[in-house]
């Protein structure tokens, strides 16, 4: 059931599931079986008078006892296979990793920008969690390790690949509508491959900046620029024409042009085209500055 | 009074529509409650088939992605708030504690009605947010910051409703509570009260000091959306973790509410069918306080991987085994009541077997959820929806499909056709653990709680849990239409014990009971409520 592990944690996260498991089918199965025979052995035919036993200080030190004992192993293999996880070792190669709905994106040091995680294999990689709007969690089941992210917060974790492979990250904390689409992955290669990586040129060269911008910040997840509406309104052939906004709870007819688009972006409730849920974007007027903004309302007039 | 206005039943007399939904008897009342109840727990499970019928297969089967957040929203406040956490205490508590005290009613009539209306309103509008605006929420019934404060869908209503559902759950905690202390029928100590007014009293405590917390969270979160204070939200200076931190100190012990009035319930039923004595009275009895006590001090296991100090995890996760100790003494006790019994197998002790299975892969299940390593990896995957209902479903809901089948003749004064009792739990039980255990399964492989798609290597246990969905519903269909066929079943002399070996008060007066709820005196045994040595005989 459990995916091969390829963490450093594995071993210890796997061996505290064996752990309980074990301890806890054994007393499963034999509790289930007691409680069968009794119910044949000490049936109405077999045995029409009963035994009133009101109880017996042993058994119930025994049974008070014994599971103590075993509630103290079963903490202590959790433990043991969680401390790791809270200490990074020094050199760590750290990343900053965003999660926004529905999307992750990674800034390595070297200032690379991506949405999925290319890392060495057998070295240790630091990820500081920030999110831009929700809270959602980092989660990769082969390396057995997840850590939520929470806006403002200053949550991280770290892991270190031990097998080389492609895995999947999931977002494990409810985000909203499209949270089970909300993927990534993790590559673990060599060091070289690493390196080469870090330095290649981004598969994006000659896109449209305005695209490059768009593809970072998350904004086809909920914009198409093919018509179809999937969260917000289409970018396709937007611009110009005429729609009806509710602003301060009230109707308007607006001209989608350079402002528009401009105030959408640093205030997107402001101007709510009619039709659309409030309160699902976030403001990116820290994220992205005018001329960026600008090379994005190039890119949506191109879209026709 | 004449002995015949004595024993007039509390179902005759007065009928019309006014004498029940204003009455002040506590049998009308449960009655009240068993209905409307159980009629949310058919819309919650009617929800729940439909979510397994979206995950059969990967990609959209049923419903878009936002209806489907939207369902699963509906289907935990229904069934959280409006079934398992009323049910057994507001149910069989109303019905039968003051009964089994030997008194006429519980302390505060007027309470008792006016916490059913005031459950009645929260449903009413946790139900009315599914006409207008935005449609239901779409947060989860956990409602978590910021997600809940942002999300245009109508969260405001849904959660003034569970604010004003928690008072119902206050009143009727506070009213037990003071029945217990003050309307024990002379010579009933403490000591000798039944398991099940054990079970109700340690749960009365949880209601009455637990919900408040939730209550003024959900009125901070009300706060947030409409006057745009700053509490939860980190945009507007909030802080999500602490919503978190408020939200589980009630809900955690919450989850005690919805599993402990079941502990009372099995102990009620195990010794009548085994016809001995229970084994471990006060074992039984003190855990009951033990694990609400404890209870109160492990919410922070909610938020192993929500960034709490180091430190804090692993307190939460000492607390957290904890909890397992008292739970698993239960265990052992009620299986030492079968040994050397004589055990008569009914239906009701069908449901009470299957709970302790169950029960016991829940408990199981949340040891390992409590295990530091062990929920970093499980932790917000299927595993977690998988345990949860072992223990509320598999558990709690099983306890009351017991307690409906141990009661009904009591509570009716009629008999349903126990062949078809027993054939529907056959289905239930198949279709239960064919429903959840795949969703273990799930967990262990990394699929995470709250999906509406998944990743194609997930589909083969999501197909044999929807298989089991079917089954279980087809259970449901046959036991809740047998229960309700028993209303038009020839009359078979019930009698005041119609298990013969039942030994609670209750079983002493008439089936169903009369207003006051005793022709005669009940009698106790002599030494503690389950005294089988010394068990009064009574005369029909």
């Amino acid at each position: 059931m459990l995916k091969q592990g390829a963490s450093t944690f594995a071993e210890g996260v796997d061996l505290s599931l064996y752990v309980i498991f074990g301890i806890s089918v054994f007393f499963l199965i034999g509790i289930t079986i007691v409680m069968i025979y009794f119910v044949i052995r000490y049936s109405k035919k077999r045995n029409p008078t009963s035994t009133n036993i009101e109880g017996s200080h042993a058994l119930e030190v025994v049974w008070t006892a014994v599971p103590t004992l075993l509630v103290i192993v079963m903490f202590y293999y959790g433990w043991m296979g969680y401390t790791p996880m809270r200490n990074v070792p020094e050199g760590a190669i750290e990343i900053e990793a965003y999660g926004q709905m529905w999307k992750f994106s990674f800034e390595y040091p070297e200032g690379k920008v991506t949405d999925s995680l290319v890392v060495p294999i057998n070295r240790p990689v630091k990820l500081n969690l920030h999110s831009r709007d929700v809270v959602h969690s980092f989660y990769v089941p082969a390396f057995r390790l997840k850590e939520d992210i929470v806006p403002n917060g200053s949550n991280y974790l770290w892991f270190e690949a031990t097998t080389a492979g492609r895995y999947d990250v999931l977002c494990a904390e409810y985000c909203g509508q499209l949270h089970s689409y909300m993927l990534s992955s993790i590559s673990v290669v060599s060091d070289s491959e690493y390196n080469a990586w870090l330095t290649s040129e981004p598969s994006n060269a000659g896109e449209h900046p305005g695209l490059s911008l768009l593809k970072q910040n998350a904004c086809l997840t909920c914009h198409s620029q093919d018509g179809s509406k999937i969260i917000g309104p289409s970018f396709k052939g937007i611009f110009g024409t005429t729609e009806i906004v509710i602003t301060n709870g009230e109707e308007r007819e607006i001209t989608i042009d350079e402002e528009y688009i401009s105030r959408s972006i640093k205030d997107p409730n402001a101007d709510l085209v009619k039709g659309y849920m409030k309160g699902l974007m976030v403001s990116y007027a820290d994220v992205l500055s005018d001329e960026q903004i600008g090379q994005i309302t190039d890119y949506i007039k191109t879209l026709k | 009074m004449t002995s015949k206005a004595m024993s007039l039943s509390y179902l005759q007399g007065k009928n019309g529509i006014f004498s029940w939904i204003f009455s002040l008897d506590h049998k009308r009342i449960a009655l009240l409650y068993l209905y409307s109840i159980l009629t949310f727990f058919i819309t919650g499970a009617t929800l729940g088939v439909l979510m397994r019928l979206e995950l059969l297969n990967p990609g959209k089967d049923l419903m878009e992605a936002q209806t489907y957040n939207q369902v699963f929203t509906m289907h935990g406040v229904i069934m959280i708030f409006l079934f398992i956490i009323p049910s057994i205490p507001a149910i069989f508590g109303n019905f039968f504690l003051p009964i089994m005290l030997g008194t006429d009613d519980v302390s505060f009539p007027r309470l008792n009605l006016l916490s059913w209306w005031i459950y009645i309103i929260g449903a009413i509008m946790a139900l009315s947010t599914l006409l207008w605006g935005d449609g239901p929420a779409d947060t989860g019934w956990t409602f978590y910051a910021p997600y809940s404060v942002k999300t245009g869908t109508n969260v405001t209503m849904s959660v003034l409703a569970a604010f004003v559902l928690g008072f119902a759950t206050i009143l009727t905690g506070l009213n037990f509570i003071v029945t217990i202390h003050r309307l024990r029928t002379p010579g009933m100590t403490f000591l000798k009260m039944p398991l099940f007014a054990w079970a109700l009293y340690a749960t009365s405590w949880i209601q009455l000091l637990a919900t408040p917390i939730i209550g003024i969270t959900l009125l901070m979160i009300t706060a947030e959306r409409v006057f745009g204070v700053g509490l939860f939200d980190p945009s507007i200076g909030g802080d999500p973790i602490l919503y978190q931190h408020l939200f589980w100190i009630y809900s955690h012990p919450a989850v005690y509410i919805m599993a402990l009035p079941a502990f009372g319930i099995i102990s009620e039923i195990l010794p009548t069918f085994a016809n001995r004595t229970i084994f471990g009275y006060k074992a039984i009895a003190f855990s009951s306080l033990a694990i609400a006590f404890v209870g109160y001090f492990v919410w922070g296991h909610h938020m192993f991987t929500a960034g709490m100090s180091g430190t804090a995890r692993i307190i939460f996760s000492v607390m957290t085994f904890l909890v397992a100790i008292p739970t698993s003494v239960k265990v052992f006790n009620w299986v030492a009541t079968l040994y050397k019994g004589s055990i008569n197998v009914q239906p009701p002790l069908l449901y009470a077997l299957a709970f302790i299975f169950q029960f016991m892969i829940g408990g199981l299940t949340g040891v390992v959820l409590g295990a530091l390593a062990a929920d970093i990896h499980l932790h917000d995957t299927h595993f977690v929806v998988g345990h949860f209902h072992y223990v509320m479903f598999g558990g709690t809901g099983f306890a009351l499909f017991g307690a409906l089948h141990y009661w009904y003749p009591k509570m009716w004064g009629r008999m349903y056709n126990k062949l078809v009792a027993n054939i529907a739990f056959v289905f239930l039980f198949i279709g239960f653990n064919m429903l959840y255990f795949p969703m273990l399964v799930l967990g262990l492989m990394g699929m995470p709680r709250r999906y509406y798609d998944y990743l194609p290597e997930f589909h083969v246990p999501n197909m044999i849990s929807t298989y089991g969905s079917w089954i279980l519903a087809t259970g449901l269909l046959l036991m809740f239409g047998n229960l309700i066929a028993g209303a038009w079943r020839k009359r078979e002399p019930i009698g005041r014990n119609y298990w013969k070996t039942g030994i609670t008060l209750e079983w002493q007066t008439l089936s169903p009971p009369p207003v006051s709820n005793f022709d005669r005196m009940p009698v106790l045994p002599k030494n503690g409520p389950y005294d089988y040595d010394n068990k009064p005989e009574i005369e029909e």
